[in-house]
């Protein structure tokens, strides 16, 4: 096949991949947008297969049948709640797979004579750089979200100064060979340093702050992927590297946005450090916490005229969309209007709740973006907060001294009655205590999320 | 076309699908960011052209072998995988009701 059919064949794939994002607009298109992207990318596998013509055919072959069947089978098979991890971990084996071709890439040039264009050796040292320390991060985020390792920021002295030692060691050792000195000692050095950048960086990080660590990384691998179009002169992978890297970049800055927190210091503020101080602060005011029966609870739910559900990653834990959507279908079933109110960064990655919330059959019309529900809450009679915490605290309007203070909430405490399922008065994984649960309107059922919830559908049931 | 002509070519593509990546990701909705995540994970599977032109180069060493069918394998994952887990999460969204009821997880 000539090079200018490949690559006419490769822009129709890229028009696919820009129709596959172009689709996720609209809800009702956006399953169609991904298998035209599939398609795409099927029409680019046999464009490359064609191109490469006999060499090594039935190795690529296998390799395609181990890595495509683990996927298959892997995506297939993951629970709905488990996609966070998922999806981390398919956006590590890309950055992987990136760094892979960087290393084939150099150990090919090196030996030639003379030193190799300097184009060339920068995008192969970045792609690199940027796919090692992807794959690394991503396999702790996967770890961390899998509950392999502990998901509480872990920090230790001179942390920062040892993620900063390794990240410039290693792109000084990848300048080193852009500049001239062609050893490929110093591109594993550089690989090194980066994996052990990229497990150092992402093990401090706490997992409240996981959707921004996740689109970062997504980025990451994009811009490997783009780095990586260069080293082939593929026109192909920069483009699609590139649209990754621009979307996971704008997805990582709407998301810190919605903390109202900088990338910077979610990334190397290491969250949990300050919750100590300011949890001795607020258990100084702490007031009573008012605990409540299933009974009482249903009772409030059941003559209300609106309910929002305020969902949080303890409902992804629990498992309990199910139920929650049973119990809003029973309380629809008896005129009370329910809604969801999902804050941005609820949840493990960006719109995780609203997956989840798909997973149980909720239309998405009843689900609320925190500047729609917001100023629904003053005529909400009862707010059901499931499993979240952070993003209903109100020291992120009042305390200044709070750590997440200037972090946009939904406003649960302008509704009638708040009740937060909650299993114990554990301050959440952010480690902040929450005056909210000390609020005169708020009461307490405590229990496992589920449990609760089931045991709320028997009680609203005879009503 | 020369060395450097090239590069400036690309690097002008680069530069373009900057914009449009902006462009296209900022129209959709907070609530699809899950799947736009998943989605574009599926798209740098593309990188799996890339790995297969490294394990197709002939006269290759043992070492470019082994990485390169690495590689593949990696690559292979993150495509099919990227792909059917966004397919996935995207049937589940619906404006109404579904006919069957889900059994509870």
């Amino acid at each position: 096949m000539s090079y200018n059919l490949s690559n006419l064949l490769y822009l129709v794939t890229i028009v696919s991949f820009i129709l596959a994002l172009r689709f996720l607009s609209n809800p009702a298109q956006a399953r169609r947008g991904n298998q035209i992207g599939a398609a795409g990318m099927v029409l680019a596998i046999v464009v490359t297969w064609v191109k490469i013509g006999s060499t090594s055919w039935w190795a690529i072959a296998i390799a395609m049948l181990i890595g495509g069947g683990f996927g298959a089978v892997a995506a297939r098979k993951v629970q709905m709640t488990a996609m966070p991890q998922m999806v981390a971990l398919f956006n590590g084996v890309g950055g992987g797979a990136a760094a892979l071709i960087a290393l084939a890439e150099l150990h090919k040039i090196l030996p030639e004579q003379g030193a190799p264009k300097a184009d060339i050796s920068l995008g192969i040292v970045l792609s690199a750089l940027i796919g090692s320390i992807s794959f690394a991060g991503s396999m702790i985020a996967f770890a961390k979200l899998q509950e392999l390792i502990g998901g509480r920021p872990i920090t230790y002295a001179g942390q920062q100064f040892v993620n900063g030692a390794l990240f410039v060691g290693g792109l000084g050792c990848a300048i080193a060979l852009v500049a001239g000195v062609q050893d490929e000692w110093l591109l594993w050095i550089t690989i090194a340093a980066s994996l052990a950048f990229g497990v150092l960086f992402v093990l401090p990080i706490g997992g409240a702050d996981m959707p921004v660590v996740i689109s970062l990384l997504n980025a990451f691998t994009g811009i490997a992927v783009a780095l990586g179009g260069f080293e082939l002169q593929n026109n192909l992978l920069i483009v699609a590297g590139m649209l990754v890297g621009a979307s996971g970049t704008l997805l990582t800055l709407m998301m810190a946005r919605a903390m109202n927190r900088s990338v910077a210091n979610v990334l190397f503020s290491g969250f949990g450090q300050v919750s100590e101080a300011a949890a001795a602060v607020a258990a100084g005011d702490g007031g009573a916490v008012r605990s409540a029966t299933a009974e009482d609870v249903a009772v409030m739910l059941a003559y209300a005229h609106k309910v929002v559900f305020v969902p949080g990653y303890g409902l992804a834990v629990a498992q309990a969309q199910h139920d929650v959507r049973q119990l809003a279908d029973l309380l629809e079933s008896k005129g009370v209007e329910v809604s969801y109110a999902i804050h941005p960064v609820a949840g493990r990655m960006p719109g995780h709740m609203n997956v989840l919330l798909a997973e149980a059959n909720v239309p998405y019309p009843q689900l609320k973006e925190m500047d729609e529900a917001n100023p629904e809450f003053s005529r909400t009679d009862v707010a059901v907060v499931v499993g979240a915490n952070d993003v209903v605290n109100p020291d992120a309007r009042n305390n200044q001294g709070s750590p997440i203070y200037g972090m946009p909430i939904l406003n649960v405490d302008d509704a009638q009655t708040v009740v937060v399922l909650k299993r114990s008065m554990n301050p959440g994984f952010a480690g902040i205590e929450n005056p909210l649960f000390y609020n005169p309107k708020t009461v307490m059922l405590f229990g496992d999320a589920k449990a609760s919830i089931d045991q709320l559908i028997a009680d609203v049931k005879p009503l | 076309m020369s060395h450097n002509t090239l590069l400036v070519f690309e690097v002008t593509i680069l530069v373009l699908a900057i914009f449009l990546g902006v462009e296209v990701i900022s129209k959709v909705p907070t609530l699809l960011h899950t799947p736009l995540m998943s989605g574009t994970n599926a798209i740098h599977g593309v990188v799996i052209v890339g790995a297969m032109i490294v394990l197709g180069q002939p006269d290759k060493s043992a070492f470019t072998w082994i990485v390169g069918f690495s590689a593949v394998v990696l690559a292979s994952a993150n495509v099919v995988g990227g792909f059917v887990v966004t397919d996935r999460m995207l049937e589940m969204f619906k404006s109404r009701e579904r006919p069957k009821k889900p059994d509870d997880a």
